[in-house]
Formats: structure tokens, sequence, C-alpha cells
């Protein structure tokens, strides 16, 4: 996947140039003495040279301090002086330079740096653990290989003495998360692991201190050692895609230009709103909160907010709700609401209220360590028993009840999950698709239902020129003509899909928000717009559920063609549609849009149910019904409105093109615009599915082999050490065949889809 | 015997250093972005493009 392909123009190019200073000065942080920093997000750097280009770009600037680009996260952070001799600075400037050096750059507030935190201590401990491990053992072999007496007591004395404080500050995590569970009186994966560290680590210490033979430091460290690389690797894989997801921009507007009494204007946050204030959104910013218009005249696009693709035209007295984009006009509006009480925190409530159901679900890991952890603990304390009762040498009972404890110990099950999944999160995050966390491949690997939103999703939510009624010859060349004065979406697309002309002379031509545009060429006047607009009274609109958005051009107010237009199917619909139909799995469309043009799209998919004017509420719903009745829905959508939905269904995906609420909702986000990536990660969630339960398969076979040996007392450390080493390179080399699978075609049995339905690698 | 009362504090004391040099590089964000750091390598020394 080149990342010049991530498209995201469509929702975010509406939003790339629209920031103040004001804005930009409000979203960074104070750093004392003068100096601020600005975190933006870069989505589009992916090499080298987007590095050198952009740090250059920004060093060029006279006020800034540092620049530095994180291609991980794809983002730059900027340190800035908030004034130079000449005066205040002007941060957008930095936002220019990002442009004009060909990236898009959008503000960012970083998110909790605590998860780096939680990183930085996971590699920390592998480090220390690895350090004791290894010196560990080096005395171990010296022990094995026959040092006796005085020397091995040496020896294992300092063992004990690295183990300690290893075991102490790496082992931690486990300590901490078995005593949680235990205090609720339930168990997991960490009590068994926890207990056999401090018990063998205990037998140790008492063994050595009588001088006994054998020890099991090597063991207790090393175990945590791998595990602990199991547990880092599980967190890492969730934190990259979170940090990718975050680094993308966000639409919600960070304040607006409140209009004081006095007729001057200060800009504030979204925060400080209050109900009553008048507000004034200029053309191409987005509402903050939810309010009546108190004057002006415009047309807004709420697809982001209901799903309905075509714009309405708003005028005083309107209520619009936040998220909405003003497009043409600039209107002067009164806050109805607080940003707290507006749809979008609504929206949020919605989703949280949510995700508290999917919150129920259990991992395969949780489930696994539910059967296995009690099992583990009786068969220790059997052989502990047994041992003491009919060998009558409790010391020995107690070595052998250890033994049990640490050949059972869920090394290899600890690493069976977090390897094969980050392997998969790889191999998907290389073909544009980002895993926000482990369960969600799991999940994936279950659905049995996809359910998509309509516009953004299965369409681009840009309008394609699809037919042309003209009445008269060159009209067409005259309404491009008109058409290229104007940034509505539909003069945009008339521009593009009509051929290149040359363009007709006018004397004047104005803009007229809520209508559309107006040109005056001598004694004549063309008007280009909704049919009431071009035509005056005089036009009887036809049918207003037609399919197809309308636009009329007229001449003294008699029409002279019209135009229609469809949105833009998603590249890779049809086909992921058929690939899925292939696979066995429902499909189903949920929009918020009208049930015409559901149908319509629906019938061009070939998606087996259409749901149109569906409510965010009436989304999760149908969500909540089908999983009622016992299917897995797999939600595909991108909007405001589908957030809730998309939090409410058993796993959910997003475009990269989404509402940064949207894309929060998801569990996985795509980077194509093709919707292939929908099948394509179904494909990669099942592979790993079943490798995962290989890896189970194996490590249980392990423990059945070594078990045994154990419980019969004849596990010594090296034997022990070796088996579970065996075991844990077993289960890693088994989960990187997931790269392997990747060089097969896809989902089984597409050839009944006619050889097209095979998975194209992005 | 002798010898490794020299030997084994010296092995500890390197692999402790190894540790430390771990510690260290992690503690001041060497880690914090693995892809970028790949291809600054390619790049011109940050020294070349300092402000006057």
């Amino acid at each position: 996947m080149s990342c010049c392909s991530m498209d995201t123009e469509s929702v975010l190019a509406l939003s790339a140039t629209s920031s103040s200073a004001e804005e930009t000065r409000l979203a960074s942080h104070p750093l004392g003495a003068g100096l601020r920093q600005l975190d933006l997000s870069v989505p589009d750097v992916h090499c080298g040279a987007c590095i050198s280009t952009i740090e250059r770009a920004l060093s060029a600037l006279a006020f800034v301090r540092k620049a530095r680009v994180n291609l991980t996260a794809r983002r730059v952070t900027c340190v800035y002086q908030e004034e130079l001799d000449e005066g205040v600075t002007d941060p957008s400037e930095i936002l220019a330079a990002i442009n004009a050096a060909g990236y898009r750059a959008h503000l960012f507030t970083p998110s909790t740096p605590e998860s780096d935190r939680t990183r930085n201590q996971l590699l920390l401990a592998v480090g220390v653990s690895g350090f004791a491990a290894a010196n560990i053992m080096l005395l171990s072999v010296s022990v094995w290989s026959g040092a006796d007496a005085a020397t091995r007591d040496m020896f294992h004395w300092i063992s004990a003495m690295i183990a300690a404080p290893a075991l102490v500050y790496a082992g931690r995590f486990f300590f901490k998360s078995a005593w949680n569970v235990l205090k609720r009186g339930r168990t997991n994966m960490d009590v068994p692991i926890s207990l056999a560290v401090t018990l063998s680590y205990a037998v140790s210490l008492w063994e050595t201190a009588h001088h006994g033979e054998h020890a099991w430091f090597d063991a207790s460290v090393s175990l945590l050692f791998f595990l602990l690389i199991g547990r880092t690797l599980d967190h890492v894989m969730r934190e990259k895609a979170r940090a990718a997801i975050n680094g993308l921009a966000r639409l919600a507007p960070r304040g607006a230009l409140l209009m004081m009494p006095d007729g001057s204007q200060r800009y504030i946050a979204v925060e400080e709103i209050a109900v009553g204030d008048e507000i004034s959104i200029a053309a191409g910013e987005r509402v903050p909160v939810d309010g009546v218009v108190v004057s002006g005249e415009s047309d807004v696009d709420l697809s982001i907010v209901t799903g309905e693709s075509s714009a309405v035209a708003v005028a005083a007295g309107s209520e619009v709700n936040s998220g909405a984009m003003n497009l043409t006009g600039s209107l002067v509006f009164r806050a109805t609401r607080l940003a707290r009480n507006s749809l979008l925190s609504e929206i949020i409530a919605l989703m949280e209220a949510a995700e508290g159901g999917r919150a129920r679900y259990r991992r395969i890991a949780d489930r696994a360590a539910a059967l296995y952890s009690p099992a583990v603990h009786l068969l220790a304390l059997i052989s502990f028993l047994a041992w003491g009762f009919l060998g009558g040498d409790w010391k020995h009972a107690m070595l052998v009840a250890v033994a049990v404890l640490i050949i059972t110990c869920p090394c290899a099950l600890g690493l069976a999950v977090p390897v094969v999944q980050v392997v998969a999160a790889g191999e998907l995050f290389r073909k544009g698709i980002m895993v926000k966390d482990g369960s969600v491949l799991e999940r994936l690997g279950e659905a049995d239902i996809v359910a998509f939103d309509k516009t953004g999703t299965l369409t681009m939510g840009r309008p394609r020129l699809i037919r042309i009624e003209t009445i008269e010859n060159g009209s067409a060349a005259i309404a491009r003509g008109l058409a290229t004065h104007s940034r509505h979406p539909l003069s945009e697309a008339l521009v593009r899909d009509t051929d290149d002309v040359p363009i007709p002379f006018f004397d004047s031509i104005a803009e007229i928000p809520g209508g559309g545009l107006e040109a005056k060429t001598g004694s004549d006047v063309y008007r280009l717009g909704s049919a009431v607009f071009a035509c005056g009274t005089t036009f009887i609109p036809r049918a207003g559920d037609s399919p197809f958005s309308e636009v009329v051009l007229s001449k003294n107010g008699v029409d002279l063609a019209r135009f229609f237009f469809d949105d833009t199917l998603r590249p890779g619909a049809a086909e992921a549609v058929g690939q899925l139909d292939a696979a066995g799995l429902g499909t189903l469309m949920v929009s918020g849009d009208r049930q015409t043009v559901v149908d319509n799209t629906a019938r061009a998919l070939g998606i087996d149910r259409a749901l149109g004017a569906l409510t965010p509420k009436q989304k999760v719903e149908e969500c909540q019904r089908l999983s009622d009745q016992g299917h897995c829905v797999l939600m595909v959508g991108d909007g405001l409105n589908d957030a809730p939905a998309l939090a409410a269904a058993h796993v959910s995906m997003a475009p990269a093109t989404a509402s940064d609420i949207g894309r929060q909702a998801a569990d996985l986000v795509f980077f194509n615009d093709r919707l292939d990536a929908v099948p394509e990660a179904i494909v990669v969630a099942r592979r790993s599915a079943s490798l995962i339960r290989q890896n189970f398969a194996l490590a249980i076979g392990y423990n059945v082999l070594a078990v045994p040996i154990a419980i019969a007392g004849l596990a010594t450390p090296l034997i022990a050490a070796v088996a579970m080493s065996t075991s844990s390179i077993i289960v890693v080399t088994n989960a990187l065949r997931l790269n392997a699978f990747g060089k097969r075609p896809g989902i089984r049995s597409t050839e009944r889809a006619g050889g097209q339905a095979e998975v194209k690698t992005a | 015997m002798n010898m490794l009362i020299y030997l084994i504090p010296i092995a500890l004391l390197m692999g402790g250093m190894g540790l430390l040099a771990f510690l260290w590089s992690l503690k001041s964000g060497q880690y914090d972005d693995l892809e970028g750091a790949a291809w600054r390598i390619l790049g011109e020394d940050e020294a070349d493009r300092k402000k006057p």
C-alpha cells in the first residue's frame, strides 16, 4: 500500500485550510519562556523524504524553534516562539507551510500520554527480566555441567540475588492483575503465573539455604521474560493503531467567532459558548453547537450528521445541528444548547451506552484461562498430596508440585494469542487496514452479517453527473461556465464531469445562498440551481422522491437543461459485496438517507436488504435485534450518525474518511478507497482465528506430554527450561505461517462467484 | 575457583551496563518513532540544516 493513495480528501479538504491564527493558538500548549508547542497530524507522511521536506519547510520559518516529524504516528511536533522582535507571531503559518510543502495538516489534541508510559514500563520489564534470565541461565549451565558443593551454593546464591529484584520489578504486572482478580473471587491466567513464580522462588531459596542440588531461579525468571514479551506485543499492537487513528484529523470545531454586543468579534473555545450567544459561521466552517439561524442564507451539508447526501438550504429561523458543514453563505447563528448538550455529545452518550453491551465480550485467552487455571491448580495440588501421602517426603512433594506449576505454566499459551494477533495486525496494516486491539480480530472472525452505511461507505459522498437533459444546444457549456464559480459539491461535480469546452463570457456572476448561481449577460439572466430557484414559481417540481439530485439551468426563467447527479460508488464495493456473499455472509444496508436512494444503491450492488431513513438510534436497534437473533454483526460506516451503531455492533469498520467519532467508535479503520478491505480483513481474521486454535492445540499438546514427566518427579530444571522454550518457539513459528497464507488466494469457496471474487491485495 | 571471584562480578557488571544503556535509550525516547528513525539514517545530518 502506498500512503499516497490515502484519499481522505472528500471530507478533509473542507476542513484543511480553515484554521485561523486564534484556533491554532488555542490548540497549542504553552511550554513557558514564551514558547508554545503545537501538535499537528499529517496523515500523508510516509517516507524519509516527507520527513525532511516538512522539517526543512518548518525550520525555514523564523519563529519556529524545533520541528520533528513522528512517522509512526504521522504527527509533527513543532515548538515556536509566541513573540518575535517584530511582534506576535501567527502560528497558522505553520499549517500554511506544511500545506505549501504539499501535505495536509490538521490540528491535533494529543490523547493521554499514559499509554506510552505503560509501553515503556513493559519494555523496561522485558529488559530487566531478559538481563536477569540471561545471567541466571549462565550460572545454571555451570551448575548443570558439574559445579558442586561450595561453588554450586555460591552460584545459587548469586542467582537468588539477581532473581529477587527482577521478579519484584518485572512480575508486578502479573501480581497486580492476579491480586485484582482474586479479590473479586475469580481467577485468570495471571494467577497460576504469579503462584508458580513466587512458589518456585521460595522453594529454590529454601533449597539453596539447605545446600540442595536443584534450584528453579532460571525457570521462574525466564518464564516471566517470555510472558512479558507476549504482553508487550499485545500492548504495542493496540497502541500503534490507536496512535495512527488519533493522528488523523479531528472534525469537531474547536471554537467559533462570538458576536459581541458592541459589534466586535472574538474567538472563543467551543466549551465557552453559552445558550443565547450569537456566533458567526463562515462558509466552509462546521457548526459547533446546536442552534437557530438568526440571519443569512446558506446550504448546509448534513451528510456527517444524518447521512442525507444532498445539501439542505437554510435561512433565518432554521434549526441546525452541530457537526453540519456550512457550504455557501455566511450565517449568524444563535446557540440553543451548550456544546456538551448538543447532538454531537448526545451521539457520544448513545455510543457509550452501546459500548457497554460489547464490553461483555470475553477474549479467547480469558475464556481459555477460565478453564485452564483451575485445572492446573488442581493438578499441582493433587500431585503435592499424592507425593506427600504416598512417598511421605513432603519436601519432595512440594518440589514436584512446583515443577508441575512451572511446566504447565501458560508460557506458550500466553504467547499463543498475542503473537498471532500481532502478525495478523501487521499483515492487515500492509493492506491499509488498522486494527485497534486484539479482540477485534477474534470478533471479526465470528461475523456473519455485514451492515453497511450508504453515504461515505458504499458511496464516496462525492456527487457524479449521470445524465443531462438539454433543451437547447450549448447549454451544458453555459452551465459549466457558471458552475466554475461555486464551491458547492454539485457545481464541482458538474465542472468535473462535463467536457472542457470554451466558457462563455458573463457580465456578472453572483452566488445566491440557498438557491444557486445567477449570471447576467446583456439583458439575459441565467440561473443554475434548484428547480424552484432557476424557474421561479412557473416550474412545477417533479416528485421530490427521485433517487437523483437535480440541478436546473434556466434563461430568463425558462429551463434550458437539467442535470442529474448520483453519488459515486466506492471502488470495489460491488466486488466486496460479491465476495461477502460468496463467503456466506449476509449483507444489509442501514442508512439515514431516503429510501428510494437507498434502494437504488442496494440494487446496483446486490445487497440483500436495504433500510433507509434510519435515525442513529434505529441503527443501534437494528444491530441489537440482529444480535438477539444470534447473529454477529459487522457494521461498516463512517458518519457521526453511524457511530452509535459502530459501537453497538459485534465488530465494526470505518474508512479513514470517516468522522472523528466514527473512527473512534470503529474497531478497524481502512485507508484505501476500495471497499475490498472488508472481505480482506475477514479473510485475515478467519485465518488468525484458526491459527490461534492451532496454537492452543499445540500448547495443550505440549502440556499433555510434559505434565506426566513433571508429576512423575522427573522434571529437572534443564528439562523444564528446554521444554518451555521449545513450546514457545513452536507457537511463534506457527503464528508466522499467517504471512505464508497471504500469498494464497482469498476466501474459500469463492469459485462460486465466478473467479472475479479473488481477493486483491492493495 | 579464585578466578570466579573476579569473573562473575565482571560478567554481571557488563550485563548491567547493557541494561543501563537500554534503560537510557528507552527514557530518551528512542523507541517513539521506529519507522521514522529507519528513514532518518538515509537523510542529511540534522546539523546541516540548523538555523543560523
